[in-house]
């Protein structure tokens, strides 16, 4: 069935029709044409597809798009002023986060809901809340580092 | 190296904006008008024929432009129905057999996903199943079903030119060396040690699955865009396969998510192609990572290794190496070949007898995978050389260092080495882990323990790499190139490169990503070897630009070229100087083609197999819980020789990054079959490594043993922490509770019942089997 919805993403409401059947992740490719969400393993295992919905991470290839009507979604494109780039995402640059980057708009957005939600993390909890989003090249040493030096600039 | 500027610095990432703000374009990104999406109907059988397959209504259905099968692709015009890169045995849809359980049979294009996948249950097949073989020990007994008829040898590459075509057999291809007489010093030896070792199929997960565009452009050339890390070899494989002109394929790879050597040789561009050849249409076919787990493996290998020492030194060893190969042989004899040579260790033994054997089952192909097949053998022989070393009551670091080869000594091929930092690699390793002090006092049921292994990988030799430079008159220059930016870092390394070379700033160097209408042949990017391949490719076509620019510095100051000294003029004057405007540009090539000397087919014996070596190290402390199983990697040393290391920082990245991944390797990754049918294929099932396993302390040493033929001296490092992490865990589990592990991967389950067998424990009684 279609039906229409309105979702906020990136600050921009838009009003899509939409089939029932159709996940966010599609609608925010699809769509929206917003290419930082990615589909890697297709069940909410491996974190690539990872947007904030309302501040909260979550899965967009086992989100039903609508599910999420009325509700702001952050994709990597909606961080920062759009001119300059976002802390988190400097801290990723300068401690040389990301390899392939396949997953990293992934981890940057989980790593900004970390520090919205825990802003002075223990190296546990920083695993813990890291531990749904996979790296591949395994870039896990410094994107440990780049939680901490993106911490110091939110707290400075 | 002395006044370096750009070499030798941990520059940033110059990829790093278009990849943190997520604007990086990839295969999946491209949109086209009208472009048709893919669904392919795999086969439920390991090994059966086809009967018949009926696909009307599948045709049928509305938004399907085509349903095809391999008998319509073998009808093709001037179409080979099947490719590889060693044998052309692998079929882009089945054609009369399926040869494993998830063999692509029929393949739909259509409008959208959705509307393929749902044509897709409208097609009927129906196979006659056949006898089939799944375990590589039973595959080589002359009564095995046979997975192929015959062998059909490719020519694309110089290494692979021995190949032999082949029939009433599954050991498609069959590496020996012999040097020394090993039946004489084991019948002399005081002890002799006979180990089995296996590793099973895993899978490299690249985030970014497979994906591949193709279409027809407004010449009716063939353009080809892909996430691959071979696009020359994608071209060549193309041509030979469609009979199409080299010059009327055009193949990009824009930057790929990972690839680990999944993405290597022909993947989904055959079928892809095939696509879109019949519907002229833009078809792209993005893998599913089910699908993904159903397209390529690392090798399940099964070692057997007997060493003899004599006087306590090793005199002679004999490994019989076979590696699982899946359907179809993918580069599987390559590996057989280059990783097989290494089998017995970077050791000095005079006695050496190696059988190295690709072998086809029916299961999932399986290919390079980071590593190329080093770890597997290391796998066995470290594990062994530390059993040894246990046994003798020897410590396993002086155990190692003794017969570790120096610079000018003989490997076991008879190739003299060079550059090779093994012993300061094992040195570095124990030194490190702090080898000398026991590891800390037990606790409860915990027990801690220290473990080394070291080992060894030889860059693929022969292999090309061309490159162009091309320097504008602003002083800045573009650099083509078809090695493929899959996160290894390669275009800030041959950015360094360039901008050394030429005085020049990294940010003024733009590295043109592969594009085979412009950027020239190149091997693979694979195998460590880029940055000295293409590393030397860049650096040579960057100096000729030098040298030009200094004749034409020197003409014009009348002078001669070396007594430029410190008389010179700007970038810009020279290009007025030679021509008189500034919209023009001084552009050179060159090639790097290091060559290797013929190998004696009975004996493995070459002046040269191999331009250079990757020395490693990992020195792990681990701790074991008797009651549970569980391991924790509480420190992980990870040591390699790079050569001279033009970024140090990327270097120890990949160091790490290598060590991480084979960690997962080591304790969980196994990719489970039942008869053929595999068990765990989704993510669901089948973990890798995420942040929670990173051991505490992590540390990378790069050790620069500096190579007179690289480009100031570098080497390469995307592997070299790959290769000795699963030995050096093991033997740590040997020191902390002195039970081996054979079998990979060290599950809890595995130290348990290896604990209950060793004490008979009541407590473990339920573990026994």
């Amino acid at each position: 069935m279609k039906r229409e919805i309105t979702i906020c993403v990136n600050s921009r409401n838009e009003t899509l029709a939409i089939d029932d059947a159709v996940t966010l992740l599609e609608v925010l490719r699809d769509r929206l044409q917003l290419w930082s969400v990615r589909e890697s393993c297709g069940v909410g295992a491996c974190g690539s597809c990872t947007v904030l919905l309302d501040g909260r991470p979550v899965s967009s290839c086992l989100l039903l798009a609508a599910r999420c009507a009325g509700q702001e979604i952050t994709t990597l494109e909606g961080l920062g002023d759009g001119q300059s780039l976002h802390p988190i995402q400097q801290a990723f640059v300068s401690e040389r986060a990301l390899q392939c980057a396949y997953c990293t708009p992934g981890f940057v957005l989980s790593v900004k809901a970390l520090l919205n939600e825990i802003p002075n993390p223990s190296d546990d909890e920083i695993r813990e809340y890291l531990s749904g989003n996979l790296c591949r090249c395994a870039g896990y040493a410094e994107i440990m580092r780049a939680v901490r030096s993106a911490q110091e600039k939110s707290t400075r | 190296m002395a006044n370096l500027s750009v070499v030798g610095q941990s520059v940033y990432r110059t990829d790093a904006n278009p990849k943190i703000t997520g604007r990086a374009l990839h295969v999946g990104n491209i949109e086209m008008p009208g472009m048709l999406h893919v669904a392919v109907l795999r086969s439920p059988y390991p090994h059966a024929r086809i009967r018949r397959i009926d696909k009307a209504k599948a045709e049928a259905l509305g938004g399907v432009a085509v349903v095809l099968t391999g008998a319509e692709i073998a009808k093709m015009p001037g179409v080979d129905a099947h490719f590889g890169p060693a044998f052309r045995d692998q079929p882009i849809l089945a054609v009369e057999k399926v040869c494993y359980a998830g063999d692509p049979v029929v393949a739909v294009a259509a409008v959208d996903k959705r509307t393929a996948e749902d044509a897709l249950q409208l097609v009927e097949v129906d196979y006659e199943p056949l006898p089939a073989v799944f375990d590589v020990l039973e595959a080589v007994k002359p009564e095995a079903p046979l997975v192929h008829e015959q062998h059909r040898p490719a020519k694309a590459f110089a290494d692979l030119a021995h190949m032999k075509a082949g029939r009433q057999s599954n050991i498609c291809y069959h590496f020996k060396l012999r040097t020394g007489d090993v039946d004489k010093a084991f019948a002399e030896a005081d002890r002799i040690f006979e180990d089995t070792f296996s590793s099973p199929p895993a899978q490299h997960m690249p985030m970014e699955p497979h994906v591949a565009l193709v279409y027809l452009d407004e010449h009716e050339r063939l353009n080809v865009w892909t996430s691959s890390q071979s696009p020359s070899y994608v071209r060549t494989e193309l041509s030979a396969t469609f009979g199409i002109p080299m010059n009327r394929i055009r193949v990009r790879v824009p930057y790929i998510g990972g690839g680990y050597g999944a993405k290597l040789y022909a993947k989904l561009e055959p079928l892809v192609t095939a696509l879109a050849l019949i519907t002229r249409k833009p078809v792209r076919y993005a893998l599913t990572r089910e699908e993904e787990f159903l397209t390529i493996t690392k090798h399940k290998v099964v070692s057997r290794i007997k060493t003899a020492i004599k006087n306590g030194a090793i005199t002679a060893r004999k490994c019989e190496v076979f590696w699982d190969t899946g359907a179809y042989a993918e580069i599987g004899p390559r590996i057989g070949h280059k990783s097989g040579y290494t089998s017995a260790g970077p050791y000095r033994i005079p006695n050496v007898w190696i059988d190295s054997y690709c072998v086809y089952t029916n299961r999932v192909p399986a290919g390079a995978f980071r590593g190329f097949g080093v770890p597997q053998v290391i796998w066995a022989y470290d594990s062994q050389t530390d059993i040894i070393a246990r046994a003798l009551g020897a410590d396993p670091v002086e155990f190692r260092l003794r017969p570790a080869l120096d610079e000018g000594e003989r490997f076991a091929t008879g190739t003299i080495v060079r550059s090779f930092g093994v012993k300061e690699a094992i040195r570095r390793a124990a030194q490190a882990i702090e080898w000398s002090k026991p590891a800390a006092p037990q606790t409860g049921t915990k027990r801690r323990g220290k473990g080394i292994a070291a080992g060894v990988k030889a860059v693929l030799t022969p292999s090309i790499s061309g490159a162009i430079v091309i320097l504008n008159a602003d002083g800045t220059a573009n650099v083509l190139s078809s090695t493929v930016e899959m996160g290894q870092g390669s275009e800030t390394t041959l950015g360094q490169i360039v901008a050394e070379e030429l005085g020049l700033t990294v940010d003024r160097i733009h590295i043109v990503q592969p594009d085979t209408d412009v950027t020239p042949y190149d091997t693979i990017t694979a195998g460590s070897r880029s940055t000295y391949h293409m590393g030397n490719a860049v650096r040579m076509a960057a100096g000729k630009i030098k040298t030009e620019l200094c004749e034409i510095v020197a003409a014009k100051l009348e002078v001669a070229p070396d007594d430029l000294e410190e008389r010179g003029m700007t970038i810009g004057e020279i290009f007025l100087a030679k021509f008189g405007s500034l919209g023009t540009t001084l552009a050179a090539e060159a090639v790097c083609q290091p060559t290797a000397a013929h190998m004696d087919p009975e004996t493995g014996q070459s002046e040269k197999c191999t331009e250079y070596w990757f020395p490693s190290a990992t020195a792990v402390e681990v701790e074991v819980d008797t009651e549970t199983g569980r391991l924790q990697v509480l420190q992980l040393i990870s040591v390699g020789d790079t050569g001279t290391a033009i970024n140090p920082r990327h270097c120890e990245q990949q160091l790490l990054g290598a060590a991480v991944m084979h960690l997962g390797l080591t304790l969980f990754e196994e990719m489970v079959f039942d008869e053929g049918q595999l068990v765990n294929g989704s993510l669901l099932d089948y973990q890798i490594a995420t942040i929670k396993d990173m051991p505490q302390a992590f540390r990378p040493i790069v050790v620069e043993v500096a190579h007179e033929g690289g480009p100031f001296g570098a080497k390469g490092a995307g592997e070299t922490g790959a290769l000795t992490v699963a030995p050096a865990i093991a033997n740590a589990i040997e020191d902390a509770v002195g039970v081996r592990i054979r079998d990979l991967p060290i599950t809890p389950e595995k130290i348990l019942r290896a604990l209950a067998e060793t004490s008979g424990a009541g407590a473990l009684e339920g573990w026994k089997r």
